[in-house]
């Protein structure tokens, strides 16, 4: 037996400490030391806010009734964080963009703002969270009558003067909770102390209810296998597939719902965050604590069966076996862990729920009606938030005494949890389409919430009060108006199932049926569109993106008043002096829009979305937008980004149109040229033959007395010149339609030594003239090449007569060879060199020789020179044969230096 | 002062068939001529032989006919030698750049005999009454 004093003077000490650890927090937090605060550990741990009494003593009596299902309240949040962490991300990330101070405020804010929804979700989270409260109460007024009992019967549940016990509990938990909450006189900021003190608790509990396991394991059960080894022996399934079904999947289910939608754990994950990045942690090890605190479940459960007498309640196991055996220490330590999960649930719980109320019924009402809440001088609206939020946390512990009163007797933990699960299950719906359904509209949002929320309320709130009311109990057995069909557990004819899964079944279809189907047939104001954006698209969003929601200005000296009115004098100084100072708006009275949608962010971290939009409302003077002015805003901004898109693209298009033209004409300038130059050497080049022409016609026409030598003569040389004439016309045609790649002939396999042997022959007459010996030299014999014959030979006799009339040497030759060249990466090739021992071509014209109308320095006694063209013309030939003509070094050996013209011609494979 | 047997006429043309033309028809007006092909040649043979007057084509192997007039023009002998340029190109600015380096006339090919032998017999008459004067 422990007695009272200690059991008191230790629980009062507890809560001292916890003040002490909020208060030291507080101030470091203050003061921005606390770094330990901001840490991803005390996030973890403050999650663990989630492990209520429930968790310590409930589910010892789960396991104890129903097997392995208790499990599947662990994992369900284990699902969550480690298989959906970047949903969570999302909401954190939402959260602060938003100032988002709830669950409520996320939806409503989420869908426009929307008072309603926010009254709407505010209403559903205070009547599904009573059920939890009284959950706690219940543990906390059992484990306290359990410690303080002498009798040895105390396992046993009496429940005489237990209701009186739990309103003491409920009115100190209720004054606890006011303290620790509204300490602040910042309502909007985050509650470090608070923060602090439960990840305290979270250690306490855990230690606690390890402590009693490593106890009764081995302690009492001689080890896990001995344990385990007694389950058998007093009915505790321990078979997996027996446990598996449809309640345990619905479990699953819903305690995966209930740690995004617990409003405390939304507090927590989302409000309370200090950095979106504690989630890495949080991902594992929230996870790891939750299997650390469920590992002792079942054997404590095991034990208690088996040692305890028959009837004794299994939720209290985790105290009366410790009493059983003695072991005082250990059980008062127990009461504290458990005490522990209580308080820090309630606390955090009756925090989130009474920002709620204040922020989303309380202030609404006071903004319209603002004489009867004192809100016409000063500092009124941060009293009234406090006084607000003071009120409504014993409200709330009220109602959850209330319900413990009215449901008493109703039993075990676990089944009052899950009714509460179920409840919150219905904000999940919405949360869901608040992240990824950019479609959702605020009227869907709340016809699903309030169809959930009806059919949750049928078919599980109100079977909960079977035993308060015979009305109910009738109810229950037979459907209103004796309509069975319409019986709260067996709803249009599905009777077999387990009650929770059938009404989790029902209140989530149709929950989500009335959100898609609302949605699909109703449209988002203006506010609903952007800020569906705003929460769908929050990664793709800069950091600066913010929307001006109106396009009107607002007198700065209304708005400060204003904003002293909520956030205090101080700190709405502050926010003014930093605009004030930061741009030129400094004669401006008017703020801009772009202040004013920060300045609502600001109030919003405040009272919420919906009350700090209507709160604007009334000082701006300009009207909120509609929503055909924002899509037209989008399309005319999206309309200017197009224009100035193809403007610039047009811009892009017309530099680069100019550069082409501009080359173009650049090389048109160049061939203009090149083509002015060639006129003028064509109108040379047919200016001299005709010069000779025209004198020697002029000289027969006019001197009768020539001798008939002379005549022939001067006929001759106009003959010679008019074919001289002929030919160069000739020549310049040829390589005007080669320099056009007209294709004037076929190339086809044939034999080079057969063009070579012919050239030379051709050329006999002017080798001969200057006694030019023409030389075959190593040469490859049975050789075919790609190329055409005249063409060639062409080529070759242009060479030889070259070399001809241009040698000077005493004993002119000409040498000719060929030989293979294989070049990688090129077809094979064969080299033709036509090497003399004339002047040689001065570097200076090697590369001008291939010009047009380029000649040499001519021997003397040439009587008829080319037109210029026949080198041009060659090069061309074999360009279009697939070879080449260049201009060689002549080979070291030859005893003078000459000329050496290299030809190259594709091999016939 | 001329050598004697000096010839009136030195003509400067790599053309065989014009240059075997000019001869002819110089020689037939009465003048005795002398020919060379290239521009060098030319500029060697105008300080030997001073020549009344020089026929200078324009399109020369070696030197081109500008060359030549540029560097007759810069010696004592051959400063105020009057030259006739023939030229093929029959282009403006050709024209314009032999006036500049003192060319005294411009014949453009394909030409009327009598239009070279009027320039020539001008020029040379110019000659005569300078030489009369002395």
């Amino acid at each position: 037996m422990i007695s009272g004093t200690l059991v008191f003077g230790t629980s009062i000490a507890y809560i001292i400490l916890l003040f002490f650890l909020a208060y030291i927090s507080d101030r470091n937090a203050r003061l921005g030391k606390g770094k330990l605060l901001r840490s991803p550990l005390v996030f973890t741990l403050a999650l663990s806010v989630y492990c209520t009494s429930w968790t310590f003593y409930g589910a010892v009596g789960s396991a104890a009734r129903n097997g392995l299902e208790f499990f599947a309240i662990y994992l369900g949040p284990t699902l969550v964080f480690v298989g959906w962490w970047f949903g969570l991300r999302k909401l954190i990330r939402i959260g602060h963009k938003q100032r988002i101070t709830s669950i409520a405020d996320f939806v409503s804010s989420r869908f426009g703002k929307s008072e309603r929804l926010a009254i709407l979700i505010t209403i559903m989270a205070v009547v599904g969270i009573t059920p939890y409260i009284a959950l706690q109460l219940k543990a906390i007024s059992t484990s306290l009558r359990v410690i303080l009992t002498e009798s040895p019967n105390a396992a046993l549940p009496q429940s005489g003067d237990e209701v009186g016990l739990a309103f003491g509990v409920a009115a100190a938990m209720a004054l606890f909770s006011v303290m620790f909450g509204t300490r602040n006189i910042n309502a909007n900021e985050q509650h470090h102390g608070v923060v602090a003190a439960i990840a305290f608790e979270a250690i306490i509990k855990f230690i606690a209810l390890i402590a009693v396991g490593l106890f009764v394991v081995f302690g009492l059960g001689g080890g896990f296998e001995a344990t385990y080894a007694r389950a058998q022996g007093v009915g505790v399934s321990l078979d997996a597939s027996s446990n598996f079904g449809p309640r345990w999947i619905t479990i699953t289910i819903l305690s995966a719902a209930a740690i995004i939608c617990l409003p405390r754990q939304f507090q927590i994950t989302v409000v309370e965050n200090a950095n979106e990045n504690h989630l890495r942690t949080a991902s594992w090890a929230f996870p790891l604590y939750l299997f650390g605190i469920s590992i002792f479940t079942m054997p404590i459960a095991i034990m208690g069966l088996s040692l305890l007498p028959e009837g004794a309640d299994p939720d209290m196991f985790v105290l009366t076996l410790p009493l059983a055996y003695d072991q005082q220490g250990l059980a008062l330590f127990a009461f504290i862990g458990g005490f522990s999960s209580a308080t820090s649930m309630i606390i955090i719980a009756s925090i989130a729920l009474s920002i709620m109320i204040s922020n989303h019924i309380v202030v609404p009402l006071a903004l319209r009606s603002p004489k009867v809440f004192g809100l016409e001088h000063g500092q009124g609206m941060t009293r009234l938030l406090l006084t607000s939020r003071r009120v409504s946390i014993g409200a709330i512990l009220f109602l959850g005494f209330l319900y413990f009163w009215l449901t008493s007797g109703s039993g075990a933990l676990a089944p009052i949890g899950l009714i509460s699960f179920a409840g919150v299950a219905q904000f999940l719906p919405a949360i869901l389409a608040a992240l990824y359904w950019r479609d959702a509209t605020v009227n869907g949002a709340l016809a699903g919430l309030l169809v959930g929320f009806a059919f949750w309320a049928y078919t599980s709130f109100l079977p909960s009060f079977g035993t308060a009311s015979p009305v109910i109990t009738n109810l229950l057995l037979y459907g209103p108006w004796q309509l069975e069909f319409l019986r709260p557990q067996a709803l249009f004819g599905l009777e077999q199932l387990d009650p929770l899964v059938h009404s989790v079944f029902w209140s989530l279809l149709a929950n989500s049926m009335a959100l898609i189907f609302v949605s699909f047939v109703t449209r988002n104001n203006a506010v609903g569109q952007l800020q569906a954006a705003q929460f769908v698209d929050v990664f793709k969003q800069t950091e600066n993106s913010q929307y001006s929601f109106t396009r009107s200005s607002a007198p700065l000296n209304d708005l400060l008043v204003m904003t002293q009115r909520v956030l205090g004098t101080d700190h709405a100084n502050r926010i003014f002096e930093t605009y004030s100072n930061s741009d030129r708006i400094k004669q401006n009275k008017d703020a801009s829009p772009h202040f004013i949608a920060s300045l609502e962010k600001e109030l919003a971290g405040s009272i919420g979305a919906a009350s700090a939009h209507v709160l604007l409302g009334q000082v701006v003077s300009g009207d909120t937008v509609t929503l055909e002015e924002v899509m037209q805003m989008a399309d005319e901004t999206q309309q200017i980004l197009e224009y100035s898109q193809r403007l610039e693209q047009t811009a892009e298009e017309l530099q680069s149109t100019t550069r082409q033209l501009q080359t173009a004409n650049n090389q048109l300038r160049q061939l203009d040229q090149q083509k002015d130059e060639f006129l003028s050497q064509v109108s040379h080049e047919v200016r001299t033959p005709m010069t000779a022409i025209r004198s020697f016609s002029e000289i027969l026409l006019t001197n009768q007395e020539l001798n008939g030598t002379q005549k022939e003569t001067f006929i001759n040389t106009i003959h010679e010149e008019s074919m001289r004439l002929t030919s160069l016309l000739d020549e310049i045609l040829d390589l005007n339609a080669l320099e056009r790649n007209e294709q004037l002939w076929t190339n086809e396999p044939i034999n080079p030594n057969l063009a070579i042997a012919r050239s030379i022959q051709v050329c006999t007459p002017i080798t001969e003239q200057h006694q030019m010996d023409v030389r075959l030299g190593e040469h490859i014999r049975h050789v075919k090449v790609e190329a055409n014959f005249d063409r060639i030979c062409q080529v070759f006799i242009n060479l030889i007569s070259n070399a001809a009339k241009y040698n000077d040497a005493d004993q002119p030759f000409l040498e000719i060879t060929s030989e293979i060249t294989k070049a990688p990466g090129k077809p094979d090739q064969l080299l033709i060199r036509f090497t003399d021992n004339g002047p040689g071509i001065s570097s200076i014209h090697s590369s001008i020789i291939f010009d047009k109308f380029w000649r040499g320095a001519r021997n003397p006694d040439t009587a008829q020179s080319g037109s210029g063209l026949g080198l041009a013309i060659s090069k061309e030939i074999l360009n279009q044969m697939n070879g080449s003509l260049e201009l060689e070094l002549p080979r070291i050996g030859n005893t003078k230096a000459g000329a050496c013209f290299a030809v190259r011609l594709p091999l016939h494979m | 002062m001329r050598a004697i047997g000096s010839p009136d006429i030195l003509i400067v043309e790599d053309e065989p068939a014009i240059l075997t033309s000019l001869e002819f028809i110089l020689q037939h007006a009465g003048w005795k001529t002398q020919t060379v092909t290239d521009g060098e040649a030319a500029i060697r043979a105008v300080q030997v032989l001073l020549p009344k007057i020089m026929v200078l084509d324009l399109m020369l192997p070696k030197k081109n006919g500008f060359e030549v007039l540029k560097i007759i023009r810069g010696q004592s002998a051959t400063k105020n030698l009057p030259v006739l340029i023939l030229t093929a190109k029959g282009q403006q600015q050709d024209k314009q750049t032999a006036k500049e380096l003192g060319a005294s006339g411009f014949v453009t090919k394909p030409y009327a005999n009598t239009d070279v032998i009027d320039a020539v017999a001008d020029l040379i008459g110019t000659v005569s009454k300078a030489d009369l004067s002395l």
